[in-house]
């Protein structure tokens, strides 16, 4: 009989007031208890509408079937067949507009917490890895083809993961000191672990997957080295790049900073560590400008440093392409939300460094291309704020070290890499794309579906050969 | 490979690194991290060798990091080495060529003036320092250059004045400069630029901004050139010298200093410690 709550069952998550004084995991994650009650929502759909919500396709309700037994490493075997990330995608996918919005549940009610059922399989697999009965994972057989991945992020790790499995000899090359791409330096210790990428990143290399750190491809070796090298078919999952500016007066003040070097110097360079030597400046004031969750991410570590934090944003709350959690979880922080205005100019002092910012005052007018009605000036109506940091999270822009270094790549008008919707194979035969660096800023898991999309297409290449 | 003191306070090293030495041109630079907790620094390459697979670097110590690095021993590994970064200076069809050091841009200037005086160039290399005990490199930039011209502040060398006191006195008795590369200190390459602005003379100053991944990603190192925002790390680091808001440059590079100098005080008072720390993670 299935569990007929309309409500998921609740996360236990850490007090607001006392998580803005700490970097610890603020969804504490299901217990065995709480996970099989919820898995009991499931009614096992035989349509399986979930799984055509997954970018990774996920056998959902076979996992949650396992859940609802409580043999949980049976339940981590299916997730680990399509998604070699398991413990990040519970985290951090927008279950929201995927998976969940398609369950049948959440026509009455909630849908199935399916996001929270994934971490808690993932966790509880790694949290009881020396209780489990040692598991000796067949080898696999090496098929003698070699194929080489670039950057280290969720798109070319997912990709390398699904090489690996058919049997091939992959290389990631990743230009940090530290792989993982965004899992590392972009999303905080408080959404995602370090150690939870750590653990899963481990994996792959525990089933043969190399990795080459401070490797900055198409500065130290380009693409036509490595075909040169022996690498048959390579795969470019270099991110999204260069941070976007607003290109208003005072954006090079001392106290601006792009999201990224913001998160980096919090996250990859750990500067909220009194033992790392990562330098921040005192925050005390800081405005956000953006509405995504990049935005929500950098505006909860300001929280985090014990600033006043406000979030700007040219249009409104319903809007914000952020998940919903990250939202609710920044205003539980006391994040302030100004909606419906632009920033149009920082002010600094004679030192140069950042004063306030004057905003214009927007209203919402027509749709745009993207569906969302346009934020137009409310003329004459303006808005100051002191802040002493400002922190820009309004995109990235293409990254061209690698396209203006690969002879025969074509790229769009805005400098992203072109690369077939179906097979993520560029115009460059042999070289595959994908990840933020085709599409522009994205999600974790749309940069994985492309990963494991490619991953198929250069198998039937390298077959084909 | 190799580790050598220039003066109380630049160290020159000779580092082990096949991939970036086969790539290495002048005016590039690599991030280098010395241990798990510390910061990534840019550094100019200042030589390489491709057969050798080696690349010197040269560095003051300034910082926790350089202080750490300044530890490191023949034999002993730099925790990570990124390169090359950044665009190769663009020397190509130069003839003659002022090429000026201001102290420890002395160690960036160098690379450059020896490039141009390999593709044939006639150098004029113009190196300025505080006095005549931390003179560096004296040797190195005399063989990549036609002239040496070497200055000091206090006039402890027998040549007192500024470099553009050298650069003025040259431009005066006739040089024709195709190209006039300064580095060193914010306000030296300023100075420079202004003087050579009036005679038309293409001037190029390498940018030694604050930077953290050096790929572009983190945009720390933004400077505005010709009224527009240009990245040092993949856009240069040089640029038209004539075009950089020095003033905002300035104001930047100033944004940690004051932690920095705190912390400088601090650690030298524990420096045995981290002896310690640094050998145990080479």
């Amino acid at each position: 009989m299935p569990n007929m709550s309309m409500k998921k069952v609740p996360m236990p998550s850490q007090d607001p007031a006392a998580r803005i004084r700490n970097f610890d995991e603020v969804a504490e994650g299901y217990t065995l208890e709480m996970a099989v009650e919820e898995a009991g929502r499931c009614i096992g759909c035989k349509n399986q509408p979930c799984v055509q919500g997954c970018p990774v396709g996920v056998r959902i309700p076979e996992f949650i079937a396992c859940v609802q037994k409580g043999d949980i490493p049976a339940a981590y075997e299916i997730i680990k067949s399509t998604n070699a990330l398991p413990a990040v995608c519970g985290r951090v996918c927008p279950q929201e507009n995927q998976c969940e919005k398609k369950c049948t549940r959440g026509i009455k009610g909630e849908p199935v917490a399916i996001g929270r059922l994934e971490r808690f399989v993932a966790d509880y697999m790694r949290e009881t890895e020396g209780e489990q009965p040692e598991k000796k994972p067949a080898p696999i057989p090496k098929n003698g083809h070699k194929a080489a991945v670039i950057g280290a992020g969720p798109a070319g790790l997912t990709c390398a993961g699904e090489l690996a499995r058919k049997g091939y000899d992959v290389t990631v090359f990743e230009a940090f000191h530290t792989a993982g791409g965004v899992l590392m330096y972009g999303i905080p210790e408080f959404r995602l672990p370090k150690d939870v990428v750590r653990h899963e990143i481990k994996a792959l290399e525990d089933m043969g997957v190399k990795i080459m750190t401070d490797m900055v491809m198409g500065k130290v070796l380009s693409v036509d080295e490595l075909f040169e090298m022996g690498y048959e078919s390579v795969f470019i999952g270099s991110g999204a790049g260069l941070p976007n500016f607003m290109g208003i007066p005072g954006e090079n003040l001392v106290g601006v900073f792009s999201a990224n070097e913001f998160l980096t110097r919090v996250n990859l360079m750990k500067a909220y560590r009194n033992d790392y030597d990562t330098p921040m400046m005192g925050l005390k004031r800081v405005a956000v400008v953006g509405g995504g969750n990049v935005t929500m991410d950098a505006a909860r570590c300001a929280r985090r440093f014990g600033a006043e934090v406000y979030i700007v944003y040219r249009r409104t709350e319903a809007e914000m392409p952020a998940r919903l959690e990250e939202i609710h979880h920044a205003k539980e922080e006391g994040v302030e939300i100004i909606p419906l205005a632009q920033v149009t100019e920082i002010h600094g002092d004679e030192a140069g460094r950042v004063t306030g910012i004057t905003c214009q005052r927007m209203q919402l007018g027509e749709p745009d291309a993207s569906g969302r009605r346009r934020p137009v000036p409310v003329e004459g109506d303006t808005l100051s704020l002191d802040v002493d940091a400002v922190i820009m999270a309004i995109g990235n822009s293409p990254n061209r070290l690698l396209s203006d270094t690969t002879e025969g790549l074509a790229t769009n008008a805005k400098g992203c890499i072109q690369a077939d919707e179906e097979t993520m194979e560029t115009s460059r035969p042999g070289v595959f794309a994908g990840g933020d660096a085709v599409t522009g800023a994205a999600t974790v898991i749309l940069a994985m579906g492309a990963g494991k999309k490619a991953a198929a297409a250069m198998d039937a290449y390298m077959q084909k050969k | 490979m190799e580790k050598r003191p220039l003066n109380d306070s630049m160290t020159l090293m000779r580092v082990e690194a096949p991939f970036i030495a086969r790539k290495a041109q002048a005016g590039q630079f690599i991030i280098l991290r010395v241990s798990e907790h510390g910061e990534r620094i840019p550094l100019t390459i200042a030589d390489y060798d491709r057969e050798a697979g080696w690349i010197m670097i040269i560095f003051q110590k300034v910082g926790k990091t350089t202080l750490m690095l300044d530890l490191l021993n023949e034999g002993d590994a730099i925790l990570d080495v990124v390169g090359p970064l950044g665009k190769a200076s663009e020397l190509e069809g130069v003839s003659r060529a002022a090429v000026i050091g201001g102290g420890a841009g002395c160690a960036i200037a160098y690379p450059q003036a020896k490039a141009l005086h390999g593709q044939g160039a006639r150098v004029d290399m113009i190196a300025g320092f505080r006095n005549k005990d931390i003179i560096i490199l004296e040797e190195e930039m005399r063989a990549a250059s036609d002239r040496l011209y070497l200055m000091t502040d206090d006039g402890s060398n027998g040549h007192k004045g500024f470099v553009t006191d050298a650069l003025r006195a040259c431009i005066e008795e006739g040089a024709q400069y195709d190209l006039v590369v300064a580095i060193g200190p914010l306000p030296m390459m300023k100075a420079v630029c202004e003087l050579t602005r009036p005679y038309g003379i293409r001037t190029v100053i390498s940018m030694n901004s604050l930077m953290i991944d050096g790929t572009g990603m983190c945009g720390c190192c933004r400077v505005t050139v010709g009224g527009k925002m240009k990245f040092a790390c993949i856009d240069g680091p040089d640029f038209d010298g004539h075009q950089v808001d020095f003033d905002e440059a300035m104001k930047r590079s100033r944004i940690y200093a004051e932690a920095e100098n705190k912390e400088r005080e601090e650690e030298q008072a524990h420096i045995c410690h981290l002896t310690g720390e640094v050998r145990s993670h080479a």
